[in-house]
């Protein structure tokens, strides 16, 4: 009887957090398609003009595609410096680890402002702002966060298979890539996707760093909503919403297909 | 052997890296022959005319943006951005020209700098004297854009937006120079007076209204107003205009005590690597199809008289917001640059107000 | 030279952290302790104590302990079902808990400005209601609101990781042994969870505590905060490098100050990462 009041009280709970959660993104989808040109909190009729004018609008769509580029290309290179990174500390001394461990907390702690400050000023000494600067900007705060999921796993590492797979005959880099890779690889994996993440979804960092006449969806919809409701911004989240949907549910049919597959080699051993 | 490795690579990341700078350096160089960067204030252009430009003279047009005067030039002045034209208002126009960060404009190559009016030049001159370095691209007023739904009377007075039934629904400027113009017109004072003791009266006033502001916006303040967030704001006349045309109730007037009369100008700073196609690109601005074309889009007061000749008397006399009798003018004051002593001040009284 | 990992594997990140995190940190320590004509002084480091600067900075101190404080109790309670239904992160209903990461953050935001609008959605749920409207758009709690349900995910996510790892023998000993499910609270699960915890804290703490662009959304510039104050003394017409240098660098004593006396009291290895 407790058990039960125990698991219904459970269950209010989560469903009330998810509706905290989902209603403000259910009123950002419902806004898309409504037709009201003064109020979007009061119901003017369906329509689908937002999502045509959205695929037809230059600032809306070039502001996507440099998100997303910025994004892949500042946490591949993250993910690559980071790895490398961690894989080097192995046979550091103490003192040198903890030193880099350090500095790598450094963007961490220091806010995206002071980030983004930091750069401006870096910048302003020797160069125009560029998409390459942008992309510099982006690597070196979200570097933190694939250092600290990749350095757990490189310490859980099992040295022996790498001696062993030189002792094969092994070249340095075949070792590597065959057997050090792949054992961390869940840590790369998470570390990439937290990077990607936290790229997508700044503001500061290239609020300031930002190039002339290119904009990342952050900067655009906060120079965008300020003129006038701008209903393309509401399909855009629609499209986004259905996408992280997509993107989530094949992450989610994948894993579980290598958690069946681990549990399935475990129970063969 | 170890240590000459170490040295090695460092060496070529280092120079890697160099290379990735000196080549993001040398392609802007390159491409500022063939664009121009242009910094113009939120929503003040018809996008489709850069378009245009780029496919009739082949220049490509870098388009930025910014939210207030005071951000244009921290910006400008960072150097990150070599910008070719930047649109601003009479003030920092102003300061910029006495900074001595202008270019000469070069008037005898534009074909159709003639469409601007003799008014308008003449208006200039109070920051632009013998015009050397501007082109007038729109003017206007400040003043109180209200809801004739959400009020019981109507507004005629600066003191109406102290008025306390009217609390939590009054928006104000987000903006240096344009929020103190109302306490200062009402105490009477010039408001490009640089008297501490008149501004921080000024101030007063606006910490007391505090209480009575909704928010303090600049760009969203039409948005607001069409979408009947409040009652009152204090606007410039453009957009006033734009906003009546989204919502029919409401209405702009200009306070009887006065208020700023202001003129955006287009100008080309010295950072600028493109100086023929900025002039290129102020030249089409001027064509009056062009022109035309981007009055109907940004709807403000234009100079620009091939445009006004086309426009009926009954359309003037309709929308008096963009098309302001003379009587009003006569009210008007125009800011000026108050050197940085003032600015600092200002400054420093905003950050008061703030954090009052 | 038979071991892994080649000490030069390091070399290109330690490059660009000195590239690109110290040598840009030193900047703005040269900038906060010069003025314009690039003399010493002491100024825009001692700006902090004007009160228009320390009241902000206090303003934003509070109003990031209060969302730091108001996410980890509704997280913590969260994490501990999600924990229980589920062991994998990549569940689906651990996935729809932390989906909205992924929206972005500027949607976020401006979907509470839809909400909380003097006429916007809430409002209007009221009035159909037969409620009076509240008027929470441009007040601290119209930021409070954003921001916590801006953070929420990176304080779920870490607690949920750090439960889970949990090793349910452990509980099961302690009920054996006759504990109430408070003391098995209090004395097994709090205690292990706190790896979670603290990064959890760090990731909604520190950037909560210099935001400026939803209180410049939701707050319809009536409220500064200290994020505000550096931004605009980088946006304030006299280009004012020097003092908004001297800001960031107390603000980042700040967090630095408020992360010792927290790590303190945590005594626990902490630094674990959000996945």
């Amino acid at each position: 009887m407790v058990k039960g009041v125990k698991k219904a009280a459970e269950r209010v709970y989560m469903v009330l957090i998810l509706m905290l959660l989902y209603i403000p993104i259910a009123i950002l989808i419902v806004s898309s398609f409504n037709a009201s040109e003064k109020n979007k909190a009061v119901w003017g009729g369906f329509t689908l003009r937002a999502y045509k004018d959205l695929i037809g609008d230059e600032t809306v769509m070039g502001a996507l595609y440099n998100t997303l580029l910025l994004a892949g290309g500042a946490s591949l290179i993250a993910t690559v410096l980071g790895t490398l990174v961690c894989i080097g500390m192995i046979n550091m001394r103490k003192r040198s680890k903890s030193l880099i461990m350090g500095v790598t907390q450094i963007p961490l702690l220091n806010s995206d402002i002071v980030t983004g400050i930091a750069l401006m000023l870096l910048f302003t000494r020797v160069a125009d702002l560029s998409f390459a600067t942008m992309l510099i900007a982006h690597v070196t705060f979200i570097i933190p966060y694939v250092v600290l999921s990749v350095y757990p796993k490189v310490l859980q590492m099992n040295l022996s298979t790498y001696e062993a797979a030189l002792d094969l005959g092994a070249s340095h880099f075949y070792a590597m890539w065959k057997v050090v890779v792949p054992e961390i690889m869940p840590g790369i994996l998470s570390g990439f996707l937290l990077a990607f993440t936290m790229s997508l979804d700044d503001f500061s960092v290239t609020y300031f760093t930002k190039a002339p006449g290119l904009n990342t969806m952050s900067t655009m919809i906060n120079a965008e909503y300020r003129k006038g409701i701008q209903t393309e911004i509401y399909a855009l989240s629609t499209i986004v919403f259905v996408v992280v949907l997509m993107v989530l549910f094949v992450i989610n049919r994948r894993s579980e297909k290598a958690n069946k597959l681990s549990e399935e080699s475990e129970a063969a051993l | 052997m170890q240590k000459k490795i170490i040295s090695f690579k460092a060496v070529s990341v280092l120079t890697a890296a160099v290379l990735l700078f000196a080549s993001c350096g040398r392609s802007a160089e390159e491409k500022a022959a063939n664009q121009i960067i242009v910094f113009n204030y939120g929503d003040y252009i018809d996008r489709d005319i850069l378009g245009q430009f780029e496919e009739e003279t082949g220049i490509k047009v870098v388009y930025e943006e910014f939210l207030t005067p005071e951000a244009m030039y921290t910006k400008y002045k960072n150097g990150t951005v070599k910008y070719d034209l930047v649109c601003c208002s009479d003030y920092m126009v102003d300061k910029m020209i006495k900074d001595k960060e202008v270019k000469e404009i070069d008037y005898a190559s534009m074909e159709h700098i003639g469409n601007i009016g003799d008014t308008y030049w003449k208006i200039s001159e109070s920051f632009d004297p013998g015009h050397k370095y501007t082109v007038p691209y729109f003017w206007g007023t400040v003043g109180i854009l209200y809801n004739t739904t959400m009020m019981d009377k109507v507004p005629d007075s600066w003191n109406d937006l102290w008025d306390k039934q009217y609390k939590n629904n009054i928006i104000m400027q987000n903006s240096v120079r344009d929020s103190f113009v109302p306490p200062l017109v009402l105490d009477g004072c010039s408001i490009n007076t640089k008297d501490e003791a008149s501004l921080r009266k000024a101030l007063d006033a606006l910490e007391e209204q505090k209480d009575l502001v909704q928010s303090y916006l600049v760009d969203e303040v039409r948005d607001d107003m069409v979408n009947e967030q409040a009652a009152m704001a204090v606007i410039y006349s453009g957009e006033a205009s734009l906003a009546s045309e989204y919502n029919e109730d409401l209405e702009y007037i200009v306070p009887k005590e006065g208020t700023n009369m202001w003129m955006d100008s287009w100008i080309i700073p010295e950072s600028g690597r493109n100086y023929n196609g900025a002039v290129k690109f102020l030249d089409f601005l001027c064509r009056e199809d062009i022109a035309q074309k981007n009055f109907d889009y940004v709807y403000y007061s234009t100079p620009n008289e091939a445009v006004l000749d086309g426009i009926d008397e009954e359309e003037k006399e309709e929308d008096t917001a963009i098309f302001p009798e003379d009587d009003v003018l006569e009210r008007c004051e125009m800011f000026t640059y108050l050197g940085p002593e003032t600015e600092e001040l200002y400054n420093r009284l905003w950050k008061e107000l703030k954090v009052y | 030279m038979k071991k892994l990992g080649s000490r030069l594997l390091a070399g290109p990140y330690v490059l660009w952290m000195v590239l690109f995190t110290i040598i840009p940190l030193c900047l703005i320590l040269y900038n906060a302790f010069t003025n314009i004509d690039g003399g010493f002084t002491l100024d825009n480091v001692a700006a902090i104590t004007d009160y228009v600067n320390a009241k902000p900075l206090f303003l934003s101190l509070g109003m990031s302990l209060v969302v730091t404080l108001a996410c980890f109790l509704l997280s913590f309670p969260l994490a501990l079902v999600l924990s229980k239904y589920s062991k994998n992160k990549n569940s689906i209903i651990v996935m729809v808990f932390i989906l909205p990461m992924w929206m972005n953050f500027m949607l976020r935001t401006l979907a509470w400005r839809l909400i909380l609008l003097n006429n916007g959605f809430l409002n209007r749920g009221l009035d159909i209601l037969g409620f009076d409207p509240v008027y929470l758009m441009n007040t601290k709690a119209a930021i409070i609101l954003g921001t916590a349900y801006d953070y929420f995910p990176f304080m779920l996510l870490p607690i949920y990781n750090a439960l889970v790892k949990i090793d349910k023998d452990v509980i099961n000993a302690a009920k054996d042994l006759g504990a109430t499910s408070f003391i098995i609270l209090k004395r097994v699960i709090l205690p292990l969870s706190l790896p979670g915890i603290v990064s959890g804290i760090t990731m909604v703490f520190v950037p909560s505590m210099s935001e400026f662009v939803i209180a410049d959304m939701l707050g319809g510039g009536k409220v500064y905060l200290i994020g505000n104050a550096i931004e605009q003394a980088f946006n304030s017409g006299y280009a004012d490098v020097h003092l908004g240098s001297g800001l960031s660098l107390s603000l980042m004593g700040l967090i630095i100050i408020s992360m010792v006396i927290y790590k303190f009291f945590d005594r626990g290895e902490g630094g674990h990462g959000l996945w």
